[in-house]
């Protein structure tokens, strides 16, 4: 995992950042705060609505806030565009061109940083031929070549949205490979919204739950996990202070409940650490708990460590 | 070159099966001292799971003391586990033991639990953790 020292320590930071689409309509986002640590992959999820297409649609400098600031890779965003790539959910391609066409596009619209024979190697791994037009290939054919594109241009930070949703598991399997493995070998930077969460768990190692607008979850997975407990016993939602009890379902005379621990917990409980999928579904189902943000993906409110 | 194999139903934590698997590979003899491990991009390029996560199996591997990280070079195994090839006479006595065990008509379980018993016996393990309500 290298990074070079151009690469600074955090890849996105957004502060107070809102959007709003028309005066009557409730805003995309609103007063958002988050950090994203360089050199993770970061799951972007959240309900249908939430505002993930919009956060990485901000990112990439294609919408402009109506509130707050957003810096990527400590620039504003469009400024560096040579250096983040973004996958619209889309994937806007010219049908009418061929693939080396689309390739060699690529390489005129980022001339200083283009790997011609990296992005060759993509397409040819999904025994591609160069001559094919875009117009005769799959979904997941064209995803592929897509994926080609962006990482051709050797991004420091890619935006993918819902990038897999069109694909066979064959396809998803192979190109999230490839996205690993760049990921591996460069240190990549990626942030990628996506509604399968056993996708996700293996793929990724740090969360952003949006709701209502705004970060509801963020951090390491391993560490969000880490201050979440599955209790079960009998007693009431009133017993578990000072615990923060996120969800809280009955269970035969007791119940069942997601908590965010605050000190130990009382030895007359069952208890477990939950899963991604339990701690997404938890925060999904109960839209008032409290945000948790880890430190690292907290905007801090002073200077900005190197 | 080993093959990870990721099973994502069996509950075990995905770093913790790479371990499993590369201390298999060193007890068959399909790894041995001086072999080097696939590289991360290599088993995530093959797995497609997270960058960190084989970091971590192999920093855990090199805990135990059977791998060791040569800096640019790629990660390398020490020493073996078990010393029982494959074709070991150990395993030809077992396969034999396994082959009467069936003409005598005892069933998978059967010799599961046979065998189970008689290796908890030779070979106890003080901190096992025990299912809950069993001690």
């Amino acid at each position: 995992m290298s990074s070079t020292s151009t690469t600074p320590a955090v890849a996105l930071e957004a502060t107070g950042l809102g959007k709003r689409y028309g005066r009557k309509a409730a805003p995309a986002l609103d007063d958002c705060s988050f950090r994203l640590p360089a050199g993770r992959i970061s799951a972007l999820v959240g309900p249908n609505g939430a505002g993930k297409s919009t956060l990485l649609a901000l990112a990439a400098g294609l919408l402009h806030p109506t509130a707050g600031t957003l810096r990527v890779l400590g620039a504003a965003p469009g400024e560096l565009r040579d250096r983040v790539a973004y996958l619209g959910q889309n994937k806007p391609l010219y049908p009418q061109l061929t693939i080396a066409d689309t390739l060699r596009m690529g390489a005129e619209l980022n001339p200083s940083r283009w790997d011609a024979a990296y992005a060759a190697r993509i397409v040819e791994e999904g025994a591609l031929h160069p001559g094919q037009k875009i117009r005769g290939l799959s979904g997941g054919q064209r995803t592929r070549v897509a994926l080609a594109l962006a990482l051709g241009k050797r991004p420091a930070l890619m935006l993918l949205d819902e990038p897999m949703a069109d694909l066979d598991p064959l396809a998803r399997h192979d190109l999230m490979g490839t996205l690993m493995a760049d990921a591996a070998e460069h240190g990549t930077t990626v942030l990628m919204s996506s509604h399968i969460v056993s996708e996700l768990a293996d793929v990724c190692d740090h969360l952003l739950l949006l709701g209502g607008g705004r970060i509801r979850l963020g951090g390491g997975i391993d560490d969000l996990l880490a201050a979440h407990t599955l209790v079960t016993g009998r007693g009431t939602a009133a017993d578990l202070a000072p615990h923060t009890v996120v969800e809280s379902r009955p269970a035969g005379r007791g119940l069942t409940a997601l908590i965010r621990r605050e000190g130990p917990v009382d030895p007359a409980w069952q208890t477990e650490e939950p899963s991604l999928e339990e701690l997404l579904l938890a925060h999904l189902r109960s839209p008032d708990a409290p945000a948790l943000l880890t430190p690292a993906t907290t905007t801090a409110p002073l200077a900005v460590q190197a | 070159m080993v093959e990870y194999r990721i099973d994502r139903r069996s509950g075990v934590a995905t770093y913790v099966q790479i371990v499993q698997q590369t201390k298999q590979a060193l007890r068959l003899g399909l790894l041995e001292p001086g072999d080097r491990l696939p590289t991360a991009r290599e088993v995530v390029e093959a797995t497609a799971i997270n960058p960190n996560t084989v970091l971590k199996a192999y920093r855990e591997l090199e805990r135990e003391g059977l791998v060791e990280a040569r800096r640019g070079l790629g990660t390398f195994v020490r020493r073996t586990l078990g010393a029982q090839p494959a074709d070991s006479p150990l395993r030809a006595e077992l396969e034999s033991w396994a082959r009467r065990a069936r003409a005598a008509g005892l069933d998978r379980e059967d010799v599961d639990a046979l065998f189970g018993s008689v290796l908890d016996q030779h070979f106890p393990k003080p901190d096992e953790l025990f299912p809950e309500g069993d001690q």
